[in-house]
This record gives structure tokens, sequence and C-alpha cells, in this order.
């Protein structure tokens, strides 16, 4: 087969395009119909207003791909959702087991407080209607570990529904560009964790480690409103920032704290919306827009060459970089989902609603959860961008590390130079000298006011600007350089710095 | 002694007349004796004797604990009672030992109870006989008494008596014939469509249904979780308030339990009934109901009547489907609750290696009884 080309419309400023040039995204309206569950072909038509830069050819038409996104993020919470053993990452197995996550006969769920409570702020954080009161449910299938047998979830009226996420995606070549995307939050449900099978082939045997058996879930729904991996991973980039905002999940992708499933399909524009494909626990950011991405590419692949998709789960092969069917999960399967007896339906108030003389601890008032919302990323960058000027990819920028802005901001406080200025110097030569390094910024040698001083000094002309991003680079080098480095700076100041003064900052500078 | 009521016997040790070691000790003998009534699987004489010693100390300091202390309890083996084998009456759970108590069994033992053993019912509680369990049926002490034998020697002639008994009623048999046979003085049963009061009517003893969250399931091996309640046999109604006394309440760990806090009760002694009102559901009068019950029931109405009490009809207009929806919610839960055997965990595990899936079909199949599958 030949390099397949890429002849659907998807903003991303990184995908090159044979016939359609530049973003057609302006203008695309929202497909109306909803890839349910297992139906084959849409009965409703996709709108979407095309701009077509050149004349298609004859028997060559456009894609147009649809993608769905299924996240589920583990709270960050102390214990499980439904009972009280502990959440912790990296225990030794099967050592924060309770009776009832072991499936004990005759135990019994008891919700977490906290659980709810980080549902109603994340539902709040995308502007869902929170359920005032929302039913549990049991989905069943047989899996090892699985000790009950179901899963308790909540699949007839979840806790948040209707809401909306809005994300960026750069358009475009030039950096820069970027537009604002929505994608509509269908709903968002608490539900339990399973444990973790471990295959060893080799001995033909399966090791379950139940640590994880009950650890609370919130499930994320977004609608197929996406067009590609490049989007749906800003979308889900931009979830992972809020939930760690908000504290309702640490939402760590390599620690297994946010897996994504994503439903895709792809159609001719103007027609009805194609069989979808689900694919299944992408675990990792750095393959989330290149599985998706591979996937619509299989799909249009088959389709053009007369075959037709199936509806079915596939995995991502990280290694062989495609997705691949999941032996398991052939066919259709039937979860019976039946109302979960041993939970009472959970009832939320607001203040109106609050009963008279309610115990605080048994009841949960949305309106006092709402005032305690933490700040969110999109207000964090809006004041950036307000109080420094800031470029709005710059604001992006400096909450995607994490500590990074935190730094800037103590940057900030002990230099007078230009926002921008501090902002451009924090995120090309701190960042970059970060990542060379391999550093977080909480390992950074350079403190905040070390930088601050080095921008001072810059600022009133002691020394040049190339100079200091000497200095940076030579951090890490032999201290006895620093003579040199005299030298070159006296030569880069044309002779007007103290030796003296430079000499101190130096070494202040590689030896803090 | 034996036969003496919960509260009679509470008395009788609290006076010194017996010792809760003599109590265990005679109703232990009788246990044996009675063997061949099938009602405990599990003899639990050891514990049951440390029990008593406890209890006796507390005596002995004028310490008791309350009414049940040093008093003998059965209780039906699909309660979780802490190192004490537990099996439904199923291959699948022969062997498990579980590590906590239920919460009934456990506000039991708190008030110095003596756990004589784990009584027998129908698999998983899953039935009305007591007949369906892997260690055969529970037989009902009223078979073996002198009315009964003298009526069926006049029926049948040359005919085993080993097989002339009769059935128990369930699934809850092996509490009721335990109270029956006087081998306890309380046992506990489950009640989900009529567990605990068939076997009740059965052994003619009082079979008490609480209503459906009063009483914690925390431990009680589910059968419909929105219908199963820990149901309490005794030889008298005043017993059974007693009991119901201790084990109603608030379980943190049942989410399904009544939060409001239970108001301690006395039963009244009831020699005035003038302002009773008694009501006789009138769609009750199925035309199968037979005339010896029927007439039995004309009987305790006109009693009620002519003492003075209102008796009047009627009507639960839902009456006749309620054994369909019944049917519809127990064939589900059971099906649910039932997924979690699968041998990994705890309990029966097949030979079979070959994959997940066929480990746990064979286990199930090697496990469940036909019932249940």
């Amino acid at each position: 087969m030949a390099a397949p080309v890429l002849r659907w419309l998807c903003p991303g400023r990184c995908w090159a395009f044979a016939r359609i040039g530049g973003c057609s995204c302006h203008g695309r309206g929202v497909p109306t119909a909803s890839t349910s569950s297992g139906k084959r072909g849409q009965s409703s038509v996709a709108r979407q207003s095309l701009i077509t830069a050149q004349e298609p050819r004859k028997g060559d038409r456009e894609w147009a791909a649809v993608v769905g996104l299924e996240i589920h993020a583990q709270i960050s919470s102390n214990s499980k959702l439904f009972s009280g053993s502990q959440v912790h990452f990296a225990a030794p197995p099967n050592s924060l087991v309770s009776f009832f996550d072991a499936s004990l006969p005759g135990t019994l769920p008891v919700l977490n407080r906290r659980c709810v409570e980080a549902a109603v702020m994340t539902g709040l954080a995308l502007d869902c209607r929170i359920n005032k009161k929302s039913l549990f449910d049991r989905k069943h299938y047989f899996y090892a570990d699985l000790p009950a047998g179901y899963q308790i979830t909540q699949q007839r009226l979840p806790i948040a529904v209707d809401g909306s996420l809005a994300y960026s995606v750069c358009v475009g070549k030039k950096l820069g560009q970027a537009v604002t995307r929505t994608v509509r939050v269908r709903q968002i449900q608490l539900e339990q964790d399973s444990g973790k099978s471990l295959h060893d082939d080799l001995r033909s045997q399966t090791l379950v480690d139940l640590n994880r058996a009950g650890v609370g879930l919130l499930e994320v729904v977004l609608e197929p409103d996406m067009s590609c991996g490049e989007e749906a991973a800003a979308a889900v980039r931009e979830l992972q920032l809020i939930l760690q905002a908000l504290g309702t999940s640490r939402a760590i992708m390599a620690e297994g704290q946010l897996r994504v499933d994503a439903n895709i399909s792809v159609h001719h524009p103007g027609e009805p919306l194609g069989v979808r494909t689900e694919v299944k626990n992408l675990n990792s950011a750095r393959f989330l827009a290149r599985a998706i991405d591979y996937e619509i590419q299989r799909q249009i692949s088959e389709l053009e060459n007369g075959g037709e998709i199936l509806n079915e789960t596939r995995s991502f092969d990280y290694k062989l970089g495609c997705t691949v069917p999941m032996r398991d999960k052939e066919g259709k399967q039937d979860y019976r989902f039946m109302p979960e007896p041993n939970l009472p339906p959970l009832l939320l108030y607001d203040s109106a609603s609050l009963p008279a003389g309610a115990d605080p601890q048994q009841v949960i008032n949305i309106d006092r959860i709402r005032e305690q919302l933490p700040e969110l990323p999109s207000v964090t960058r809006e004041k950036l961008v307000r109080r420094y000027g800031m470029l709005p990819e710059h604001s992006f920028a400096l909450l995607n590390e994490v500590g990074l802005l935190e730094f800037f901001q103590n940057v900030m406080k002990e230099t007078r130079a230009e926002p921008k200025k501090v902002a451009s110097w924090v995120l090309n030569t701190f960042l970059g000298f970060l990542k060379q390094q391999n550093l977080a910024v909480s390992e950074s040698p350079v403190t905040p006011s070390a930088l601050a001083e080095l921008l001072n000094l810059v600022e009133r002309k002691a020394i040049s600007s190339s100079a200091a991003k000497q200095v940076m680079d030579l951090k890490k080098g032999n201290p006895r350089a620093i003579n040199k480095l005299i030298g070159l700076v006296r030569k880069a100041t044309l002779g007007r710095a103290d030796p003296t003064a430079i000499k101190e900052v130096l070494e202040r500078q590689l030896s803090g | 002694m034996l036969g003496r009521t919960l509260r009679e016997v509470s008395a009788a040790l609290k006076q010194g007349q017996i010792t809760p070691t003599e109590l265990c000790q005679k109703c232990l003998s009788l246990i044996k004796k009675t063997k061949f009534l099938n009602a405990y699987i599990t003899v639990s004489e050891e514990v049951a004797l440390k029990q008593a010693e406890e209890s006796e100390k507390r005596y002995k300091k004028g310490r008791s604990l309350g009414d049940l202390d040093g008093i003998p309890i059965a209780v039906k083996d699909n309660f979780s009672t802490s190192g004490i084998e537990t099996t439904c009456a199923s291959n699948m759970l022969k062997g498990y030992v579980p590590p906590y108590n239920a919460t009934v069994v456990q506000k039991l033992l708190d008030q110095g109870a003596l756990l004589m053993g784990k009584t027998n019912l129908d698999e998983f509680a899953m039935g009305s006989g007591s007949t369906d369990g892997i260690f055969g049926p529970v037989k009902n002490p009223w078979s073996f008494s002198e009315q009964y034998r003298k009526k069926r020697k006049q029926k049948s002639h040359g005919e085993k008596e080993d097989s002339d008994w009769l059935i128990t009623g369930g699934s809850s048999g092996g509490s009721a014939a335990a109270v029956s046979a006087f081998t306890c003085f309380t046992a506990l049963g489950s009640d989900t469509g009529g567990s605990t009061r068939n076997p009740a009517a059965h052994c003619g003893v009082v079979g008490l249904k609480p209503s459906y969250g009063l009483v914690s399931r925390h431990g009680l091996i589910p059968l419909v979780n929105s219908m199963d309640v820990p149901g309490i046999l005794t030889r008298c109604v005043d017993d059974a308030a007693i009991v119901l006394g201790i084990l109603a309440g608030h379980d943190p760990k049942d989410s399904t339990t009544v939060q409001d806090p239970v108001k301690p009760f006395v039963l009244p002694s009831l020699t005035d009934v003038s302002k009773l009102c008694v009501g006789i559901p009138k769609e009750y009068l199925a035309p199968e109901l037979s005339s010896e019950v029927r007439s039995l029931w004309s009987k305790a109405a006109n009693l009620f009547e002519s003492e003075g009490a209102k008796v009047i009809e009627v009507s639960l207009p839902h009456t006749s489907f309620s054994i369909v929806c019944y049917h519809v919610l127990c064939t589900s839960e059971v099906a649910s609750n039932m997924a979690r055997f699968d041998g990994l965990e705890y309990g029966h595990r097949c030979d079979v290696g070959v994959s997940t899936e066929a480990m746990y079909a064979a286990t199930r199949r090697e496990g469940f009884n036909d019932v249940l599958l």
C-alpha cells in the first residue's frame, strides 16, 4: 500500500494536505448526529460547510472524520469509591484490598463523599447540569480483574450532564494562529475502576492485582465533535489541566490515572456518519493523536479499497504504531445493566433545597462547592494575557509545565523587566535548559531569584542578553571556565561591565 | 429448662439456677441427639463452650450484658461468621471461612449470646423446603411427634420409618428446626419471599420478617439485595421482640438501612384488644387456599372480633402482580449476585486450567446445584 495521503478535513497544522490547502476549520459546523453505541450507518447527516482551496479531482472525494472520547480519570481521594481501602500508586500487589474489593460474599458498598464532591466540582468546571438525583447501576461482564462479576457505574442517570469543554488548537502553519474549539460533554459519571491483569504467557497464567479494584473513576464522555487526533489530544490535555487545577484527579497518564477510549468513524461530507470503531486504552499523551489519526487513515484506506468497517473494539500497538482488533471484545456484549440495589439514589442539594437542620456531614451542597471552586486554567490564562499583555500562546505554554507558572510569577515579583521579556526568557531559555538537562521545574538549579537577578542585570544593561544566555548555558560547565566567561562578558559589553561585578554574578549563578 | 422462653431462661441465669456452661452443654447434647433432623451444618462446640465460660464470669461478677447473655443461639449458614465455615449449603462455598462477622451476628455476640452452630438451608437460600442444599434436607421435628407417628402408622404399613418425615419449609428450615427442637432459644434466618415465615409456620414457631431497612444486611450473603432481610425465629412473640430490639438500627456498613434512630420498645401485654383494628386483605382469599388454612384464618379473625377488636376487610389491589414482579426481580438479582462466584478469590475452584473462561464455567457448573444453574 502506498503511503496514504491524508485527505480529510482537519484544522491541524501538522498535517500536509494533498489537495485541501490551509485550514478548512472555519465555519465548520458541529455534526448533529452522535455516533451512539454500535449502530451501523447513522441515519442523520452531519452538517459541515466546506471550504476547499482547489477543485476536487474526479473520482477523488473528501473524507471527514468524527472522533468522540470516553475519558476515565482516577479520582484523587484517600480511599476507594465504595470501600475504605487506601488509594496508592505502585503499592505491593494485593496490599490495598478490602473485603468488599475482593467481593467477599455479604459485603456491601458504602459511597465515598469525597468522590461525589470531586464529581460535582468537575461537572461545575465543565459547565454541566448537576443532577440532584443520580442513580447507580451494575454493569456485568466476566473478567479476572472484576471480582464481583460486575462494575458499579451510573448508566441510567449520571451525576452531571450537558456540559462543554473549550480547548485550543493551532491552525495554519504559523505558530500563534490558535483557535478555540468546544466539544460538548455528554455526561460525567462515577464508577469503579477494575483490578489489573498481568498476562504471563510464558507460564500460561494471568496474575491479578486488585489494588486498583474499586478506585473511584470519573468517566467524562465527550460527544463526537472532534475531527482528528490533534483536536482530541488538545481536548484531553485541557481536561487534564482542569482536573489538576481542581485537584479532583492527578490525571497523570503514565500512572494510569487518565485513560482515553476513542470512538472513530469516517464519512463523506454530506452523507450519513460511518460505522464507528472504538480504540481502547490510549494511555499515553504522546500516542493519543497518532493512534486516532492512524485509525482514521486505516478506515479511509479500507473504504477506498472497497472494504467495510466493522463495529469493533481495537487497541493501539505502540511498537507497531497501528491499531489492532482486540481479541476478547469481538461481537456485541450484553452488559445486562441493572439498578444497584445496595445503594439508594444519590441526592444532592443546593442552598435553596437544603433541608433545615441537615447534618453538614451527611449532605452535599452544590452551591457551596461552586463557591469554592479553584481557578480554572482558562481563567488563569486570560488573567495572564490581561495583566501582562502576554501572547495567548505564551499563557498556554506557561500552564503546560508543572510549576512553570509559579516560577514565572516568582521571577516577576523580583524584577522590573518587561513581562513579555520575562515570559520569553522563562519559556525559551529557562525551559529549554531544563529540557536539555531532563529536569522538572521543581528540580531546577536556577531559582526564580537568580533568574530575576540575571534579568535585572540585563535590564540595567550591565550585561547583554546574549551573555546572560551563555551564563545559563554554562550552568552545567566547568567552574574554571569562569575566567573565560568573564573575558567573554567583558568583550560582549565592550569593556563596560565591571569584572568584579561580572564574576560575582557568574559565581552566584553557577553555584546557585 | 430448654423449653422455656428467652426471658425465663435469662432470669434463671441471673438468679444462678443454671450456669451458661450447663445450659450450653445441655443444648450441645440435645443437638447430638437430634442429629437426624439435619438442622445443623456446623456445630461450633468449642466456640460455644468458650463463650459460655466468658458469660459465666460475667454472671459471677453480676455484670451480665443483657437479656441474651449466655443464651444459646443458632445462625443460618448464609450469614458470615468469622473463623467459622460458612457454606450456604453449596459446593461453591464449601470450606469457605469468612474473615468477618455479619453485623447481626456481631450484635448478638456482643450481647453475650452463645453460638451453637450454623444451620442448614436450601442452597444459597433459594427454595422453600430446605431440601435443596448439598448437605441434604432438614427434617421437621414434628415428623417425630407422637401425634404424627400415630397417624402415619395407621395409614401405611411396612414403610421404612426413615423415609417418613415432613419438610420444615424453607429456606431457613435448619434454623426453624433448631428452635422447634429446643436446641437453642432463638435462631437467625433470612427472609426474601417468606424464607423465615414459611419454615416458622411449618415448624410451629414464631418467624418474624422485619421491615426492609430496619436490620442490617451486612454479612448476609445475598439472594435478592432489594428484598432480603435477616429473619428472627423464636418460640414466642415476646422473645422475637427482644431479639429485634437488639438487631434493629442503622448500620453505616449497609447503605439501605434506615437512618433514623430506632427507639427502644417493649411489647405491651395485650389484654384489651378493643382499641385494635385488624385488616383482612380480601385479595388473599385466593381460590387455591386450602380449606384447612382458610378455617384457621377465620378462627383467628373471629377470636379477635369476639374479644372486642374491630375486624374489617381491606384491599391490597396489586397482590395478583406480586408474584410476577418477584420472579422478575428475583431472577435478575440472583444472577447478578452469583456472578462473583468464579473460584478466583475464595470458595471452590475446579481443576481446569486451560483458560479463564473454561475455569469459570467448570467452577460454576461444579459449584452450583440445578436450581441455581
